[in-house]
């Protein structure tokens, strides 16, 4: 008898262990950051751009690019990953296509990060002669989580309750307007904080901008999307593996990283507290 | 009439917007074939995939990717035997014996935040922290190498892992843990005999997901694996798993040369790799669903 509750209390050790491990990396992770990146944070660091060589000044021009390249992705993945949702909640009927649609959507999800960095570049840069810009950037990110805000959206569509939709329609108005007026607006909340989390993976990429739109030095702002951007990721990835210096850069590495970690735990975070916030105060 | 005709409309308008998922990895495979076929007309498909030697810039080149292969396999077996028991036993934690919903919500959004970590991010952690720690404690040419590699990508790989099987275990019936208790079986024996077995195709699933999530994963093994394009001897040599060599190599090769084209056909196996290991997962947690309570 002490034998089985000896094994149990072992593995309950293991398990709380585990979970202390999890929170211990990620804590410590963000600590290691936070520690050697705040001094290097100023006012100035993040409204001016890199001089010498990239080897001082702030980050600027890297802010403003993964800010547009995040809307860009926005603009692209949200209206159709929504409409996706849409038609797979609202108006499929189970069966055959829906089931490739959803196996499609899956596969999607799975391809690495890398491979769509290589489609953007063969399709978008070369084949639509976009070249290496804000629009294929943006069109790769956008597709990239196109299955994440798919997946958010049908959760929030389904979680609208079927009566909304019968006493909408047992009214006489059309299913177009049920959606558009009832089953929507219900559902916007919990469409936009999934879909912040597919955002937050967009701003974060690296593989998908590195052949479509990322530079590794650029002296002006982009006049237009067809112009390539510095962005964040890329830049740590620049400054810590090909820079002039690599060692005398590490403080303004450790910036860059800090202000990357802040924008997509950031984003990521409100939308976890925005959506504790809707759960315990759901209507229905 | 009018009405009606509008709405037909605008169901095959959302028709056509639900298909563009389909219709961009159709693309995806269309631009992979395009750019990477060509690099066969200089080496067989043979040669390719088993060829030793990945000498691109030689000349004559070299395209031998088994190096490489060898180097995605094992960097995410690695990754895969670290992040596997934390991964399911943090999930068994939130699921079944976390004491308060405060501590559960919590350990919920640390899952979620380290899955939200950027990958260059964890990269450049491993390059700055874990590499020249590994360096000096085991007195080591490099410290970027296979383990460093597999450590990183394990924490990339444990929220995919663990909020998977969270939601296997989490959907095992009630009836069959109150069964369990009936009979007398400790909380432990409830778990390790009827909870796990009975979420075990969902905790599949995980893995599978997990696996492709490692073997895709670009940035970390571009940061910290080495990129030694060799077949490695121990879990302390360099390697140069797949993406990390198309993420290195793109930008100083020549549009339309040789290499160009091998770099997409790397991409074309890579693909092929997650796509099946995908459609595994997606294969077993169909099949093995658990449905109702009255059927194991």
């Amino acid at each position: 008898m002490k034998w089985r509750y000896f094994k149990q209390s072992v593995f309950f050790s293991l398990v709380r262990a585990s979970a202390l491990i999890i929170t211990l990396a990620l804590g410590g992770i963000i600590f290691y950051i936070f520690y050697n990146g705040y001094s290097v944070i100023s006012w100035d660091f993040i409204t001016k751009p890199p001089t010498d060589s990239m080897t001082k000044g702030g980050i600027m021009p890297a802010i403003i690019g993964t800010i547009y390249l995040t809307l860009g992705a926005i603009a692209i993945g949200l209206p159709l990953g929504i409409a996706s949702a849409v038609y797979l909640t609202e108006y499929a009927r189970q069966g055959k296509v829906v089931r490739a649609i959803k196996i499609g959507i899956n596969c999607l999800a799975g391809v690495p990060s890398v491979v769509f960095g290589l489609f953007g570049l063969g399709f978008f840069v070369i084949f639509l002669k976009f070249g290496s810009s804000i629009l294929a950037g943006s069109l790769t990110l956008g597709f990239l989580i196109l299955p994440t805000i798919i997946g958010a959206s049908e959760e929030a569509l389904k979680s609208v309750p079927q009566t909304f939709r019968e006493a909408s329609l047992s009214l006489g108005v059309s299913k177009w307007q049920t959606t558009y007026r009832i089953v929507l607006p219900n559902a916007l909340p919990g469409i936009l904080t999934g879909s912040i989390l597919g955002i937050g993976r967009a701003a974060g990429e690296t593989a998908p901008i590195m052949f479509t739109a990322a530079a590794f030095f650029t002296s002006k702002l982009p006049g237009s999307v067809f112009d390539e951007v510095m962005a964040l990721p890329y830049h740590v990835y620049v400054l810590s593996t090909a820079g002039t210096n690599i060692e005398a850069t590490r403080p303004i590495q450790f910036g860059t990283v800090l202000v990357l970690v802040a924008v997509v735990l950031g984003i990521d975070l409100i939308a976890i507290i925005i959506r504790g916030y809707m759960r315990r105060n759901k209507r229905w | 009439m009018n009405r009606r005709i509008k709405e037909t409309v605008i169901k095959h308008a959302f028709f056509l917007f639900a298909l563009v998922s389909v219709i961009v990895l159709g693309l995806i495979v269309l631009s992979l074939f395009r750019e990477g076929l060509p690099v066969f007309k200089q080496v067989s498909l043979k040669d390719f995939v088993f060829g030793m030697e990945w000498y691109p810039t030689y000349d004559p080149p070299s395209f031998g990717i088994f190096p490489l292969i060898f180097g995605s396999f094992i960097v995410t077996l690695l990754a895969t035997v670290i992040a596997v028991p934390l991964g399911v036993l943090a999930a068994i934690y939130i699921s079944d014996i976390t004491p308060r919903p405060a501590v559960r919500e919590s350990l919920k959004s640390v899952i979620e935040l380290l899955a939200g970590l950027p990958s260059v991010v964890l990269g450049f952690f491993g390059m700055v922290i874990v590499a020249p720690w590994l360096q000096e404690t085991f007195d080591l040419p490099t410290g970027l190498n296979i383990i460093n590699a597999s450590v990183i990508l394990a924490i990339m790989a444990i929220p995919t892992i663990s909020s998977i099987s969270e939601d296997a275990l989490y959907s095992v019936p009630q009836e069959f843990k109150e069964a369990s208790y009936a009979l007398g079986a400790t909380k432990f024996e409830t778990i390790t005999k009827v909870i796990l077995p009975a979420a075990l195709s969902g905790i599949s699933t995980a893995v599978m997901l997990g696996m492709a999530r490692s073997i895709g994963e670009t940035m970390v093994v571009l940061m910290v694996a080495g990129g030694a394009a060799a077949i490695p001897e121990s879990i302390f040599d360099s390697v140069r798993p797949m993406p990390a060599s198309i993420a290195a190599e793109m930008g100083e090769t020549p549009y339309g040369s040789s290499h160009y084209h091998a770099l997409f056909a790397i991409g074309v196996v890579l693909f092929f790799l997650t796509l099946s290991f995908n459609l595994i997962a997606d294969y077993v947690s169909h099949k093995f669903r658990q449905t109702g309570s009255a059927t194991l």
